[in-house]
């Protein structure tokens, strides 16, 4: 079991930052983040995007700003559990909290931040009726271990990287046969994988059926064929041991939804005075709360991540009294 | 009125909503919808990367061409047609006076 002072639910920029303020009351924090790495969407979505609204960096990559945050908190040691999606909390007797990940990881805080952005990412899945019965049957959303496909038919929907990535991967000795299901006839992922699925496309290594959506699923057990809509051809039915979707992620609330609190519009409602929730201990900071006048930006985020680690020193430590110190006088003394 | 323009948006219930939309804000249509309070998410802030605000244009307006990241993200969303369009794409303008828009169905 993984003990701190404060768990934060989320390691995007508002999340490593309360890493840096609760360090300067020395308090002791501890990420999770569904994404394997941190930083959130802004390593995960938009890394190359020039941000201008951070306070004293008149331009700066999104990617290079989670660059600067991991540094600044790297004084104080956060722990990070990542790839790994919060799925239940419960309270101790003592007051505390326990937070228990998607694959069985358990930390425990008296207090817990969640600084969840948008959600977790999640896979897209494409809106057929009966596509939940064949998940993990045969059909699977991201590709965890490739030697999973060794000598099986595989299908493969989607446009980008991801999608021409696996099937040239895949169709390299791999599986027994890759068919590449595309919507348009034009690829958007980088030009060297375009140019080399059409080739091997050309060789035959790999199918391609381009203008064309799956549309059905039919199986028993497990997936055994799939149904695709080709423009001007109509429908054809392809049997295979596998259809990979991989259509991108996009962000959800999750389980976050079913902890008991306050929730409007997928936000957290929270009090401005120190961020909390209806949940006495839990906190929620950044785009994941709302509030009257929220506005959904990083600076606003870092200011919730401040006044809200006040408000943690208080309840970890109800007997102390704590005076604001500046780093310029302190300066930064880590763990 | 200038640089005021009027657009209407059909919601996934099939009602239709008229709404006036300025010009000169540098607005976009996923910004114009949340304004008013139609369900569109916005989820990414207008980068086109969620599909959040995939609309079809009904009106036969002549709009700017999809970009590469609005082509992009459209290969990667549901119920795509030739008419869709990500609404944080559309930036509001005089010569839109009149479109019609109806806000595409959003996937699980």
């Amino acid at each position: 079991m993984i003990e701190t002072d404060i768990i934060i639910v989320g390691a995007g920029p508002c999340g490593l930052f309360t890493v840096f303020e609760a360090g300067l009351l020395k308090l002791r924090c501890h990420l999770i983040d569904a994404l394997p790495q941190a930083g959130g969407q802004l390593t995960e979505i938009y890394p190359k995007k020039p941000i201008y609204d951070i306070p004293g960096f008149p331009e700066v990559l999104a990617g290079d700003l989670i660059d600067h945050l991991m540094k600044q908190a790297a004084p104080f040691k956060p722990g990070f559990t990542l790839g790994e999606r919060c799925e239940t909390f419960e309270k101790t007797d003592d007051g505390q909290f326990i937070v228990k990940t998607s694959r069985g990881t358990i930390h425990k805080a008296p207090v817990v931040a969640i600084a969840g952005g948008l959600g977790c990412f999640e896979p897209r899945k494409p809106p057929i009726g009966n596509i939940a019965q064949f998940e993990d049957k045969g059909i699977e959303y991201i590709v965890r271990d490739p030697n999973f496909y060794k000598g099986k038919r595989v299908i493969i929907s989607g446009g980008g990287d991801s999608a021409l990535d696996w099937s040239i991967f895949l169709a390299n000795g791999v599986a027994s046969e890759v068919t590449l299901i595309h919507r348009s006839k034009s690829f958007r992922g980088h030009p060297d994988s375009v140019q080399k699925v059409l080739d091997m496309s050309a060789t035959g290594k790999i199918k391609l059926i381009t203008d064309a959506e799956v549309v059905g699923l039919n199986g028993n057990d497990s997936l055994e064929s799939i149904e695709v809509d080709v423009q001007g051809e109509g429908k054809q039915t392809l049997s295979t041991d596998h259809w990979l979707p991989l259509f991108g992620l996009s962000p959800k609330l999750g389980p976050l939804a079913d902890w008991g609190l306050n929730i409007d519009k997928n936000s957290i409602e929270v009090n401005t005075f120190d961020y909390s929730t209806n949940v006495p201990g839990i906190y929620a900071i950044g785009d994941i709360n709302t509030y009257p006048g929220k506005l959904k930006l990083i600076l606003c985020g870092f200011h919730e991540a401040t006044l809200m680690v006040q408000s943690a020193f208080k309840r970890i430590y109800p007997d102390k009294n704590y005076v604001l110190k500046y780093t310029t006088v302190n300066g930064v003394t880590g763990f | 009125m200038e640089n005021i323009i009027h657009v209407t948006v059909v919601d996934r219930e099939g009602k239709e909503h008229l709404l006036e939309a300025p010009t000169d804000m540098n607005m976009n249509m996923m910004e114009l919808c949340k304004s008013y309070e139609l369900p569109v998410e916005g989820t990414c802030g207008g980068m086109a990367m969620c599909a959040s605000c995939h609309m079809y244009i009904l009106s036969d307006h002549s709009l700017p061409e999809r970009n590469d990241d609005e082509e992009a993200m459209l290969d990667q969303a549901f119920f795509v047609k030739s008419n869709s369009r990500l609404g944080c794409q559309l930036h509001l303008a005089n010569d839109m006076e009149g479109l019609k828009v109806q806000l595409a169905e959003v996937a699980g």
